[in-house]
């Protein structure tokens, strides 16, 4: 869709969320509120006590006959794997069991409590492996397997396992030659970084319900962000076609990528499969949430970065470990997103970096807001940070000096588009008074300010697709349809926003129909990736566009007058030649009477639109060359002042200042809103969160333990800055900005540590306790500095 | 396990009910009268998704058991919607977005409620502090503490 010359006023407009005022007053149905009835069941799971250990035997035979247990399901009746990109995973564990949570078998009873009694007489014999916890060990030579059949799996063409290893995907870049330059470098940075676990802590916690009727049609109401791939998905697992399968999702209470891809809800169905007409409901305890599905991968990464002696990045040597856990279904494309994008935002003319996917016996890494990217410009921007410092230049310059631009081949070959990062990092280093010192602060604290930027490009498959439809009712009033999911980012306001402004009719005339349910709406790959308002709004412009046309030829026949000549304001179409005019409502579904009522014209009307990239490349599996690896990119900057308590560690955070590059806001309001909370949940991933695992079971698996950010923990002033260099291919220039608000902070929020205090940390998170014992380390032993 | 008759107020109309001992208020509320504007969110009080009011007292209902009820009155999103205190707050987090996803709205909602009960002019420190068992993962909070500050100016 190309940008309409002049933009509707509804685009750039602060309406209000359409979904506020059910959400408001607990109206909005969640899909742990749908009702069904007595003759619902509930499910419990049984789950391996052991990262690694091979499955001697299960007996279920007491469980089966224990009152009140309706159905018991193990590995044995489910032979396929399933999986995204790479085909790992099984709904029930077989043979072997690879971490502390793993299904091993589920029960069906008629109450949670009979379900969770059942389990204990589940008797499963283990024979204990060796396990392994860390990318470090899971990478030598002599290293036990935990997937030896992976070179037997099914896997998309774009992710390359090394068979025999426990490396599910190796994705290399190869551009110029950083060897031949080192020696040119005035300055070279070698760091090498451990990004830690984390999870996404949604406060719903993951349901699904399932229901088989007689004739073997599968129902799944499930908390989603992909019904559309998670019907597809389980239809190849189950063997069944997507047809029979039907994926109702009601609104998502929290996802940030862990409600994405298949993970729990194919358990339920297992059970219902053996229960034929009774709903079967599973819903996660939040101990489960925590360690059983999904959570964010760690990462270890090693940079070696130079730069010449007026400041311009020379070279970058990337290494990076992704702890993928004990599948990689949907990891191995984290690994290849940090792979395509390892420069970070930087034009840089030789680049080697490997970034592998690595199986260890810890919980399954998945989707978590950022793909990868928060994890990855952590290590980018701290090194960036310190040979803008080797070699006496402001950090800033620095940044402005090598920040990538329109037209630089990037480093895979792909030329970039327009972009406002110069803009971005401007700004947010002029919202914090950057190069001016900070406001004086007690002797016993340190105050210090910090920036990093950022880009993250969509991480999909060549060809996610969108759809959209738009039906007229009788009073000119509309019905959006969309099978992309309201998460809270926003999106069905989005839609229709676009919608409205695109057809021509008032904001408040436009309702999306809902839950999204495969069976009615149209198809949206998935609702992940920021992809949404770019991708189906793009696909909702097309459906506005179709209705357009669609109405319009009704009145030019009626009227006898070129369609050219009609207009829609307000939901009136009205002729720009003869100035007749007719509301939407007079003819929208009955169409208009000929003269005398001689016959009609018309019907029923309804738009259909679509929208899929079709110019995405393949990359080179030995150089990740290809002329355009993604769609585009998003990119931005956040700056922080924060103050450090010397007897405590404590940091609190005096401004927080972000500036994202969103294209075109459609709703700037929308956009800061996830400027702000993506700030937020970086801001806790920076401080508070990290898994606990010992001898892979997690410690912490509760709020008490695992902490996140509360009311108590804001930044004093937090800003929100928007920049708009439209996306050529973005309705009315609109691109991605969910997830990207909490890329930058971590590394921002080091850098910020170091200009006050002097230390730099291994990684998050940045704990009172850590940088505490950090400056007990400096006062004693003396800053280790950055030199070669 | 015998179930036991309890005589609750619930949003002003008298229920009885028969409950097991071992079942919460939330489930109560959520299973027994299907008011689902009640969330759950952890059952092990930490979250604040599942707050409603037990005797005009902000509370979390996952770890109340219904038979402790048994004489008293609760009060839910569903209840309180309907008054007018609760309306000005429901419009002041509608106007400032201060909703996204919407799972932790009803608990936030009402314990703001009560906070504006007991102290109708809070400052942002008491806006905080009333709030800091009601976690979010979406808003970051900032606009629902001003969405409190501005409905309690109103």
């Amino acid at each position: 869709m190309k940008i309409k010359e002049k933009i509707p006023d509804l685009i750039g407009s602060n309406v209000h969320r359409v979904d506020v005022q059910e959400k408001a007053t607990g109206a909005a149905v969640f899909t742990d509120d749908v009702q069904f009835g007595r003759n619902l069941l509930f499910a419990r799971i049984k789950r391996s006590p052991h990262p690694h250990a091979i499955i001697k035997s299960i007996d279920t035979s007491k469980a089966e006959k224990f009152p009140g247990v309706k159905a018991v399901a193990t590995g044995v009746d489910f032979p396929k794997r399933i999986g995204l990109y790479l085909k790992d995973k099984y709904i029930f564990a077989r043979e072997r069991v690879r971490f502390v949570g793993e299904p091993v078998a589920g029960v069906a009873a008629i109450s949670e409590e009979v379900a969770e009694s059942a389990l204990d007489l589940i008797k499963v014999e283990y024979e204990i492996l060796p396990a392994i916890f860390h990318p470090d060990d899971a990478i030598k030579p002599d290293a036990i397997l935990i997937h030896p059949d992976l070179g037997k799996y099914e896997v998309a063409n774009f992710i390359f396992p090394k068979s025999g290893t426990n490396i599910s995907n190796h994705f290399k870049v190869r551009k110029g030659n950083p060897d031949l330059v080192w020696d040119a470098c005035t300055a070279v940075v070698s760091r090498k970084y451990y990004i830690p676990h984390i999870q996404h802590v949604p406060i719903e916690t993951h349901v699904a319900v399932a229901k088989v009727d007689q004739t073997g049609k599968v129902t799944l109401w499930s908390s989603s962000q992909s019904p559309f791939a998670q019907r597809d998905l389980i239809a190849k697992s189950l063997g069944m076609s997507p047809s029979n399968i039907r994926v109702i999702a009601n609104y998502v209470g929290g996802g940030f990528g862990c409600k994405a891809g298949v993970t729990m809800e194919t358990l339920p169905i297992a059970l219902a499969l053996k229960v034929r007409g009774r709903p079967v409901k599973l819903r996660l305890t939040r101990e489960e949430e925590f360690y059983t599905n999904f959570v964010r991968q760690a990462l270890v990464i090693e940079l070696k970065m130079g730069c010449d002696k007026d400041g311009n990045i020379l070279a970058l040597e990337n290494t990076m470990y992704w702890d993928g856990g004990a599948s990689t279904e949907y990891g191995v494309n984290i690994a290849r997103a940090g792979g395509y994008s390892c420069t970070g935002p930087y034009d840089i003319p030789h680049v080697k970096a490997d970034s592998y996917c690595v199986y260890t016996n810890n919980t399954i890494g998945g989707p978590y807001r950022g793909f990868g990217m928060s994890e990855l410009h952590t290590g980018i921007e701290q090194c960036v940070d310190e040979l803008a410092e080797e070699i006496g230049m402001d950090k800033v310059a620095f940044r402005m000096l090598n920040a990538v631009q329109k037209g630089d081949i990037l480093a895979t070959g792909m030329k970039m588009h327009p972009t406002g990062i110069k803009e971005c990092i401007e700004k947010a280093a002029h919202a914090v008074d950057w190069g001016k010192p900070s406001e004086p602060c007690p002797p016993n604290k340190r105050r210090g300010k910090g920036i990093a930027i950022m880009w993250k490009a969509p991480a999909m498959p060549p060809n996610p697709g969108s759809s959209a439809t738009i039906k007229l009712n009788e009073d000119g009033t509309i019905l959006l349809g969309v099978g992309g999911q309201e998460l809270g980012q926003g999106a069905f306001t989005v839609a229709v926003q676009i919608a409205a402004a695109a057809l021509g009719v008032p904001f408040e005339s436009v309702r999306v129909v809902g839950p999204v349910d495969t069976d009615y709406s149209p198809y949206e790959w998935q609702t992940v990736a920021s992809r949404l308002t770019w991708s189906m709004g793009n696909a909702v412009m097309a459906a506005a566009i179709d209705t357009r046309k669609q109405i319009f030829e009704i009145v030019s026949e009626a009227w006898g007058e070129d369609t050219k000549d009609l207009e829609i304001i307000d939901g009136i179409v009205i002729s720009k030649t003869s100035e007749r005019e007719i509301p939407l409502k007079d003819f929208a579904v009955y169409g208009i009477p000929n003269k005398d009522f001689e016959g009609w014209i018309g019907g029923p009307i309804y738009g259909r639109g679509k929208f899929m990239p079709n110019y995405v490349t393949g990359l080179d599996k030995d150089s990740g060359q290809g002329e355009r690896a993604v769609v585009h990119y998003t990119t931005g900057a956040q700056a922080f002042e924060i103050e450090v308590d010397l007897d405590s560690g404590k940091i609190e955070i005096i401004q927080a200042v972000s500036a994202f590059d969103v294209g075109r806001a459609i709703n700037p309001d929308l956009v800061r809103a996830q400027m702000e909370g993506g700030i937020v949940q970086g801001i806790s991933s920076t401080i508070f969160e990290q898994m606990i695992f010992k001898d892979g079971q997690m410690q912490n698996p509760s709020f008490v333990d695992y902490r996140i950010a509360t009311t108590m923990d804001l930044p004093k002033r937090i800003e929100s800055i928007i920049v708009e260099v439209p996306q050529d291919d973005g309705p009315y220039g609109a691109r991605g900005i969910g997830e990207h608000p909490m890329v930058p902070t971590i590394a921002a929020i080091a850098n910020a540590i170091y200009d006050a205090v002097g230390i730099r940390m291994e990684g998050p998170p940045f704990t009172s306790e850590k940088i505490f014992t950090h400056l007990k380390m400096k006062g004693t032993q003396g800053f280790q500095t950055n030199k070669r | 396990m015998e179930l036991i008759k309890i005589h609750v107020t619930v949003n002003g109309s008298e229920e009885i009910l028969d409950v097991s001992p071992n079942l919460s208020l939330l489930n109560m509320l959520r299973e027994n009268l299907a008011l689902t504007g009640t969330k759950s969110g952890c059952e092990a009080g930490e979250c604040g998704a599942c707050t409603v009011l037990l005797e005009r007292e902000p509370v979390n209902s996952c770890m109340v058991l219904a038979v402790e009820c048994n004489g008293l009155s609760v009060e839910t999103i569903e209840g309180l919607s309907e008054k007018e205190a609760m309306k000005k707050l429901q419009n002041a987090f509608m106007d400032l977005s201060a909703i996204q996803c919407g799972f932790c709205t009803p608990g936030m909602l009402i314990s703001a409620f009560a906070l504006l009960k007991r102290n109708p002019n809070p400052n942002d420190e008491e806006i905080r502090m009333a709030l800091l068992g009601n976690l979010c993962r979406c808003t970051g909070y900032e606009r629902i503490i001003n969405a409190v500050k501005k409905a309690a100016k109103k």
